[in-house]
């Protein structure tokens, strides 16, 4: 027996629904198999007394956004290179949009 | 109801049809759909999973570091800022913290020295993080080379490598002996790099910062919160690339559905014309029109969040990771935690279906109550 149209569409959008609730478990059993991860980095941070994520290396201000300042991203010379993108994705610390 | 039901199955056959007519126009209006809604959804995902890692991660961040600066740059604390500021009182410990940072020539990568507070390794011995041990192959047991401040070289024995499901804040770190790291540095045995305060009463964060700038006008407080509000700043919805690119999704949207707002094709409008002199009435042709745009718009919705969340969960981000590399040589390898917020489904869905849908119906509504006669002319 062949589908109509609108069944074929509606068991379509079903599949496509069934699939979100699919990510839904993942996103809750993924969650529990990582937790020992978060919590052995927030045992890290806790006796390292560490302050920021390794997402940017490559400079003192993206490494530790937490604690940049205004004026490192000029590093010590008005040609010194701005570390596109991370310069780009990091934006300057809330504590210094305050004037 | 049942008649209800059949009807707009019957509707919803005739709207499918009619789309696999012009089915390459369809399908590629489809795919771009799904690709916007993709975009949109992989870069909410993921600034949304890293922002609640990094809350979940830096809970036990210190409670406030006082910093120094002279002349505009940061220099070292003198320990006697130590004495000074735990007589404040409201302090409960104050504890000097020796951390700086050593880039690496060979290997043009720059690395986080650190002396732990507590199980320091020996003098001559240090603790690397895993992203250091894969760059430069090194493992525990192995010598390791650095050129001191000195211009000497100094070579380390390695005790141990972080665990790697830690590289999201130990990637490149070295733990070194506070003797080893003053040799390597060069800093002064009466100098820290920062301090850090314990209070007895949280609520008072602020008033013992205040307190420590006032003692000190040449510190710098940072309070746990603004340190946990950085990464909130940082891809949040206003941050650099996160607006950058929502604002892109979000204007080849408006024209997309500005595009369907601004009127019918003539093939639209005749087809509207037939099916009101082969007696459909308004409200037929708007069902009609209701289930185009649920139809194109559903599935770009469903198909494009999944594929987002399969490219953010299951694929490591891998289209954003050359973006967040950028110059980074030692870059860390996690995995983010998933995460599906009903709010931000929400969102995406109200963005995307309803603002298409409605601009597929108003056009319509316009064309389906004019004179049949007058259209198909």
């Amino acid at each position: 027996m062949r589908l109509s149209l609108s069944s074929s569409y509606l068991v379509l959008t079903g599949a496509l629904l069934l699939l979100l609730v699919a990510a839904a478990l993942h996103a809750s059993f993924a969650a529990r198999a990582l937790l020992p991860g978060v919590s052995l980095m927030n045992w890290q941070v806790r006796t390292l007394e560490l302050t920021d994520l390794t997402l940017f290396s490559e400079a003192s201000y993206t490494r530790n956004l937490a604690l940049a300042d205004r004026f490192t991203p000029f590093q010590d010379s008005p040609m010194a290179l701005e570390h596109f993108p991370s310069g780009s994705v990091a934006g300057p610390p809330a504590q210094l949009r305050r004037p | 109801m049942r008649n209800l039901l059949e009807r707009q199955r019957h509707i919803l056959d005739f709207t499918i049809a009619s789309l696999l007519r012009r089915k390459w126009k369809n399908g590629s209006l489809l795919a771009v759909y799904t690709l916007l809604v993709f975009l949109l959804s992989s870069i909410l995902l993921f600034s949304h999973a890293l922002k609640t890692e990094a809350n979940a991660v830096l809970q036990g961040t210190p409670e406030i570091i006082v910093q120094r600066s002279l002349t505009g740059r940061y220099q070292p604390v003198p320990l006697s800022y130590a004495e000074k500021i735990a007589e404040i009182r409201g302090i409960h410990s104050v504890r000097p913290r020796l951390w700086g940072y050593y880039y690496d020539a060979n290997f043009l990568a720059n690395y986080t020295l650190l002396v732990p507070r507590e199980g320091a390794p020996q003098p001559g011995f240090i603790d690397i993080g895993s992203g250091i041990s894969r760059i430069r192959d090194t493992h525990p047991g192995d010598v390791i080379g650095f050129t001191g401040h000195d211009g000497k070289p100094r070579s380390f024995t390695i005790r141990k490598v972080l665990p790697a499901g830690s590289e999201l804040v130990s990637a490149d770190l070295i733990l070194i002996s506070e003797s080893d790291y003053r040799d390597f540095s060069g800093l002064p045995a009466d100098q820290a790099t920062d301090l850090v305060i314990t209070v007895r009463n949280p609520r008072e964060f602020s008033t013992v910062a205040e307190k420590v700038v006032r003692l000190l006008p040449d510190s710098r407080p940072i309070v746990r919160d603004e340190i946990l509000r950085t990464y909130d700043a940082v891809f949040g919805w206003r941050s650099g690339l996160v607006i950058v690119v929502f604002g892109a999704v979000a204007l080849a949207f408006v024209i997309f559905a500005w595009d369907k707002a601004t009127g019918l094709s003539a093939e639209e409008r005749r087809e509207i014309g037939i099916l009101k002199a082969v007696g459909w009435e308004t409200a037929d042709v708007l069902h009609l029109k209701f289930w185009e745009g649920v139809v194109v718009s559903l599935t770009a919705f469903l198909a494009g969040y999944l594929l987002a969340y399969a490219h953010v969960f299951l694929g490591g981000s891998f289209l954003f990771a050359p973006v967040l590399k950028g110059w980074s040589v030692l870059y860390p390898e996690f995995r983010l935690v998933p995460s599906l917020d009903c709010g931000e489904l929400a969102a995406i869905f109200f963005l995307t279906v309803v603002p298409y849908t409605a601009t597929t119906i108003v056009p319509s509504w316009r064309a389906a109550t004019i004179d049949p006669d007058a259209v198909m002319r």
